[in-house]
């Protein structure tokens, strides 16, 4: 990988310094958040967190210097919603745990909580990591339940407890889920009416279990609701839903969300979109648009990217830029790709400034273009060894004729 | 009409404009001479034309770089924008795997039996599926519509001219050779393997194959004596729509496209191939092709590839991002980036730009006009049209895109799409951006 890293210069000043202590210079720095551009500007690293940001950072210490030579740096990113670390192989049913299907109880499920079954050893974390992202919202995926499940916001830093936020309820009121509950959209308001009903009122109605109980009645006062969904009724039903029981609420989907864009910023629904989705793939999107995101933007809702997959999570960046390209200012974008998911769902601030946690990238050019890499990945202060499955595989099979079986080849 | 019956089918198919079941009524839309001046060419052949002049008129291109300019020329200033061949999709299932996704318009996958090579895509095609005015917004002017991976023998594909039309006879590309759709690895022996049937192995399918090759070249035998003999009583065998097309595949007629992931699987087709005599045409998603780029190279296979999938199956778990670029290294190779999806086809420049850029993180140096091949003249080599589109030269169909910018970028734009000298999509024009019956008069109540 040192051919990657060549044309950032890279000084150790001293071997003694801490590894964490890190001084990147001469940066672009898109912070993330009022659409703020830092020309020239150093930023100072400590203990994994951002000490100083400032044109021109002198210090006494020892410390490792990286110079970004101009370069355009931002946060990690946002890979989306995704099953990282729940799904090492799609099609292999027993690497996935996203889900659950035909449980033995007829009751729905808020305390299924996928967390538990997140492996960080997964290939997929260094593999996304290296190209710019640092974080994603872990996902219960669609059951056969109006709720999914719970989850949360996981650092792609490979620990086995890297969890952060708020709890996160995954429900799905679209027309998809609706065979196994009774073959109408409308039963999933039934069932959630009645087990939100059971909340408030402490009678039990059988829907949910006790744990279960305990787990929604704390989600609705400090947890996120993403309501998976992308027909303009539907999410009117969301919105009124979520005034009803006082709940955070999110939309997941979203492709008709433009359409309801007023009603979505009065009630401060932030909206979870693939940008690249502008074809009626079903009856719930016949309004799907390129412009969806510019559109929600300029009313003023709260944005945030996903691609629908995991193993290319790393295609969020061509979603994004695909927003831009349509007409969304690209500081939005690179808000919805950092600062913003990190505000929804409750975890440590992640824009660049003082006391953020120090999870940064420098790219090789405008951070939405296709054409741009993430040339380095900095996690918690440290740098990334920028190495995956896949960056060995390539250079196992870059070189032209080995003289030996490519087996002999440990890159 | 009695003699073409007696015939041998593949005979029929070889003189394709008059016994061509189905045939086109393609005709191109009405043109003026266009002169599109000062625009950054990329040729599609690995040119590049710096402020360049290209006149198109009669459906084809006249020259590039300079000539005569007939009366009543229609002249677009292209100065600072860029000109590209029209892209061309090698793997697309628009129209078979239509939008709305209901079960009604799945009609993709004959999966009733593991070799099917009796169905034609095009019998499946929805005209009006929105996808393709998508896809003709992101330049997409050719497209091979193929049958899915479920059997061994999925059917044959169709190319199309990416035109609006009311039948696909209509927007059925002149003379192109048919497609066979074949398919390798997991797809099939899941699908029967979960039903208790044969195939449910790697070896299964290859066994499968090789009986179904068996079964076409007696057939050949059995036509080609049945031709031969001088009896006054012959009587001609039974004619078997199957047969028709492995028979077409293993006399060269049919071109076989072969979906596949697995290096060694692809190795093992390739001796197949060998064993019965037929020539290999691309294979398709290869998420393994660059351990075996010199292999696909030196038996002038094109490898019909994405830019970043992977790890969705086990066979696609060693997907790299640098596939198209080694598969495109060595000499006489026939990189191809292809979509298998409505999202894809409408970026296959982005697709190719990804896969450029990855290639050149390693230091391939890419330009832009060596990757444009990927999406233009190496796919019409796929199909067999290489002779009348995928590249800028004079007298290759006036297939052509205007991009707003450098076709390499997320923020590029094609702004105007000519099809045989037709500008059929023009971003900055709504009476030039078709919508199909489907779209027609949806969501007429918006009340906010």
């Amino acid at each position: 990988m040192k051919r990657l890293l060549s044309s950032i210069v890279l000084t150790a000043l001293s071997l003694n310094a801490a590894a964490q202590d890190l001084l990147i210079t001469n940066a672009t720095l898109h912070t993330g958040e009022n659409g703020e551009v830092i020309e020239s500007a150093d930023i100072l690293i400590k203990d994994g967190e951002i000490e100083k940001i400032s044109a021109r950072i002198r210090t006494n210490e020892s410390i490792t210097v990286v110079d970004a030579a101009g370069r355009h740096v931002t946060p990690a990113f946002f890979a989306g919603a995704t099953v990282t670390g729940l799904s090492e192989v799609g099609a292999v049913r027993e690497t996935v745990d996203s889900e659950y299907e035909d449980l033995f109880t007829d009751i729905m499920h808020p305390e299924f909580d996928i967390r538990p079954a997140y492996n960080p050893h997964t290939s997929v974390i260094p593999i996304t990591r290296v190209e710019g992202f640092g974080y994603s919202l872990l996902t219960a995926t669609r059951g056969d339940r109006s709720i999914s499940g719970q989850g949360g916001l996981v650092r792609f830093d490979g620990g086995y407890d890297s969890f952060e936020g708020k709890p996160v309820i995954f429900v799905e009121v679209s027309g998809h889920a609706a065979g196994k509950t009774g073959g109408s959209r409308a039963v999933h308001w039934m069932l959630l009416k009645q087990a939100f009903g059971e909340l408030q009122k402490g009678v039990e109605l059988d829907l949910l279990s006790p744990i279960g109980r305990d787990q929604l009645r704390n989600a609705t006062k400090s947890g996120v609701f993403v309501f998976n969904t992308n027909r303009a009724t539907d999410i009117m039903q969301v919105i009124k839903f979520a005034k009803t029981h006082n709940i955070e609420a999110v939309i997941h989907g979203g492709r008709e969300a433009w359409l309801v864009a007023d009603a979505l910023a009065q009630a401060n629904v932030p909206v979870m979109l693939n940008a690249l989705e502008n074809l009626p793939a079903d009856f719930d999107s016949l309004a799907a648009r390129l412009d969806n995101a510019a559109l929600l933007h300029k009313a003023g809702v709260t944005l945030m990217f996903t691609s629908g997959e995991t193993h290319n999570a790393r295609k969020v960046r061509q979603v994004a830029g695909s927003a831009v390209a349509n007409g969304l200012p690209l500081e939005a974008a690179i808000a919805a790709l950092t600062s913003v998911p990190a505000e929804v769902f409750g975890a440590r601030p992640r824009a660049a400034r003082r006391g953020a946690i120090a999870d940064l990238v420098i790219w090789s050019g405008d951070p939405v273009e296709v054409t741009t890499l993430a040339q380095l990945v900095i996690m918690g202060g440290k740098i990334d060894s920028m190495e995956s499955r896949q960056t060995k595989l390539r250079d196992r099979y870059l070189p032209i004729d080995p003289a030996l079986p490519r087996a002999y080849l440990k890159p | 009409m009695l003699k073409l019956l007696t015939a041998a089918p593949w005979l029929l198919l070889s003189v394709s404009v008059l016994s061509e079941p189905f045939p086109s009524t393609y005709s191109p839309l009405p043109s003026t001479p266009t002169l599109i001046t000062g625009a950054t060419i990329l040729t599609g052949d690995g040119g590049r034309i710096d402020d360049g002049d290209l006149l198109i008129s009669d459906g084809i291109v006249q020259w590039v770089g300079s000539g005569d300019i007939p009366e009543n020329t229609h002249t677009i200033d292209a100065k600072g924008r860029w000109v590209t061949p029209g892209i061309i999709d090698v793997h697309s299932h628009l129209g078979v795997y239509a939008s709305p996704d209901v079960h009604a318009h799945s009609d993709g996958n004959e999966a009733t039996a593991p070799v099917t090579a009796e169905v034609w895509a095009e019998h499946s095609v929805w005209p009006q599926d929105p996808g393709f005015p998508r896809a003709l917004a992101g330049g997409i002017t050719t497209l091979q519509i193929l049958p899915g991976s479920a059997n061994l023998f999925g059917g044959r594909g169709v190319t199309l001219k990416n035109v609006p039309a009311t039948t696909y006879q209509a927007m059925k590309f002149p003379d192109a050779p048919h497609g066979l759709k074949m398919a390798c690895g997991e797809n099939p022996k899941r699908v029967y393997g979960n039903r208790s049937k044969a195939p449910s192995t790697r070896m299964g399918n290859v066994a499968a194959y090789r009986a179904a090759w068996i079964k076409a070249q007696k057939y050949i035998d059995d036509w080609e004596a049945y031709e031969a003999s001088d009896e006054l009583d012959k009587k001609a065998p039974e004619r078997n729509l199957e047969l028709d097309t492995l028979a077409g595949a293993l006399k060269g007629e049919i071109i076989v496209h072969m979906h596949c992931y697995r290096a060694d699987e692809m190795m093992t087709i390739l001796d197949m191939a060998d064993e019965f005599g037929y020539k290999l045409g691309t294979f398709h998603h290869g998420v393994e092709a660059y351990k075996i780029a010199d292999e696909l190279a030196a038996n002038g296979v094109c490898g019909a590839l994405w830019a970043d999938w992977w790890g969705f199956k086990m066979e696609a778990y060693d997907g790299i991002q640098e596939n198209v670029a080694l598969v495109d290294r060595p000499e006489g190779s026939c990189s191809i980036v292809h979509s298998d999806s409505d999202e894809g086809i409408q970026r296959l420049n982005q697709e190719a730009a990804k896969a450029m850029a990855r290639g050149n993180a390693v230091g391939m140096d890419i330009a832009p006009e060596r990757a444009i091949r990927w999406i233009t003249s190496n796919p019409a080599k796929s199909l067999g049209i290489d002779a009348k589109t995928g590249t800028l030269a004079t007298g290759k169909m006036a297939d052509v895109v205007i991009w707003n910018q450098n076709p390499f970028s997320v923020y590029a734009k094609a702004e105007q799409v000519f099809i045989d000298g037709a500008m059929i999509f023009d971003r900055n024009n709504p009476e030039l951006q078709p919508v199909t019956d489907f779209e027609l008069g949806q969501l007429l109540e918006v009340a906010q």
